[in-house]
């Protein structure tokens, strides 16, 4: 049983179908004027006017990327180096706040620029970001705050953080779709593949008027935001994916955020276990905890050997064999972690599967380790 | 900071000296401290997580006298 849907959700039937009429058609460059060209320019057209649709946003406010990461590289970017350009800031050194628990694609982006300065800020318990030390801190230009935390599904107070009237980018690669975009974001960036879309199609969303400009090098193809020849049937299936997800949401969600708490219950059954996250304030469809005493490389090995597929924030199941730096960050426990998150069929008969698996496998790992 | 009891995890991968700090705290007295001396990266975090989650004080960190961090830990109950 799959139960990895934030790494990545399958892809949804609307995309499929999507994708497979699309394949034979959105072959020819965009960019030119003959019947096939203008044939793959309608199909894009369409898809960013389905997008916007989806989003509530403007058609132009939308941009294709070939991954959430490139969104998230060139909207940060972008928003900074468009930042910079303003006549009054051109010569003082950026200050960019952020919570400590923003997706690495967030922090790497913003370590390749040396020049700014990266203000991390504090976050709560539960991995909400500490508004009161953005308002101590208070000199920062710019601030980047995720819509929702990828690891641990707390909301974060985008609207309420963006009040005091710095631009902010929203990673919104964890909630796009899933969930309405909050207010208050300059610059926003999103995954396909995390909503059920085709992987290698990130969205880019620059808010009219946004003081944005491409920090890359640029393109002259259909869209000034973004390089590279567009994939014309991805996106199409991305588009679809995202209509359909959205249409349905309503009851998806609160089955999802229904599942999601009979977990959580059920947990609190194993003993020195961790449920980390705000309960409700939170996606629909995830759940992080930690087991004392427990590997965390074992339980998803013992999971997977039983049919059950989670992520892990352990550092023995991370390439750098570092922790987890949000569970890090929030003081939660970081070894024994798993990281479970449902597709959009889930049903009570699976997570009662799960659950029924879950508490013997804990308790033999930790018999194995002597406790 | 001296400690009543000296654990040595050097070398040991998390869980371990986690595993090892709570199977032997019962060894000293209430009021007394263990010192955990750990190269795991994870201990930072899931030594202090522990403290909250078995009711037990993190006191701190210091470095040993080879730079690796000791992990102080009074025992409360």
């Amino acid at each position: 049983m799959y139960l990895d849907s934030a790494s990545s959700e399958p892809l949804h039937p609307a995309a499929r179908e999507a994708l497979l009429a699309a394949l034979d058609r959105g072959y020819a460059d965009p960019r030119r004027l003959h019947a096939s060209a203008r044939d793959a320019r309608l199909i894009l057209d369409n898809a960013r006017e389905a997008v916007a649709g989806a989003l509530g946003v403007r058609r132009d406010e939308v941009s294709f990327t070939p991954s959430g990461t490139d969104a998230v590289h060139r909207g940060l970017l972008g928003l900074l180096s468009g930042y910079t350009s303003l006549p009054s800031k051109s010569a003082h050194v950026i200050t960019v706040a952020h919570p400590a628990v923003e997706h690495s694609s967030v922090l790497h982006a913003l370590a390749w620029r040396p020049d700014l300065r990266a203000r991390p800020l504090r976050v709560h318990r539960d991995g909400r970001v500490d508004l009161d030390h953005l308002t101590q801190l208070g000199d920062h230009d710019l601030l980047a705050l995720q819509s929702a935390n990828h690891e641990v599904g707390t909301l974060q107070p985008v609207a309420q953080a963006a009040a005091g009237g710095r631009p902010v980018f929203m990673d919104a690669c964890a909630s796009m779709g899933r969930l309405p975009l909050p207010d208050g974001w300059s610059v926003a960036a999103g995954s396909a593949h995390k909503w059920g879309g085709p992987a290698g199609v990130g969205v880019l969303l620059v808010r009219k008027g946004a003081p944005w400009r491409s920090p890359f090098p640029a393109d002259d193809r259909v869209d000034e935001r973004v390089s590279g020849f567009e994939n014309v049937p991805a996106v199409l299936a991305a588009a679809a994916a995202l209509q359909a997800v959205v249409a349905e949401r309503d009851e998806v969600n609160a089955r999802q955020h229904a599942l999601i708490d009979r977990i959580r219950s059920r947990l609190s059954q194993i003993s020195d276990t961790e449920v980390v996250g705000d309960p409700v304030e939170r996606l629909p469809h995830l759940l992080t905890c930690s087991f004392l005493y427990v590997d965390g490389e074992a339980i998803v090995d013992a999971l997977n050997r039983r049919g059950f597929e989670v992520a892990s924030g352990s550092a023995c199941t991370a390439s750098t064999l570092e922790p987890s730096h949000v569970l890090a960050a929030m003081g939660a426990l970081t070894h024994g972690n798993i990281r479970l998150s449902l597709t959009r069929g889930a049903t009570e008969a699976d997570v009662d599967a799960f659950l029924a698996v879950l508490a013997p496998t804990v308790a033999e790992i930790r018999k194995d380790a002597g406790m | 900071m001296t400690a009543d009891l000296e654990l040595d995890c050097r070398g040991l991968f998390c869980p371990r000296p986690v595993i090892e700090l709570a199977q032997r705290i019962g060894e000293v007295e209430v009021g007394q401290t263990v010192a955990v001396a750990s190269t795991d990266a994870a201990a930072a975090y899931d030594i202090p997580a522990w403290c909250r989650m078995r009711g037990q004080e993190y006191v701190g960190t210091e470095p040993d006298n080879d730079g690796v961090p000791r992990y102080l830990v009074r025992r409360v109950s």
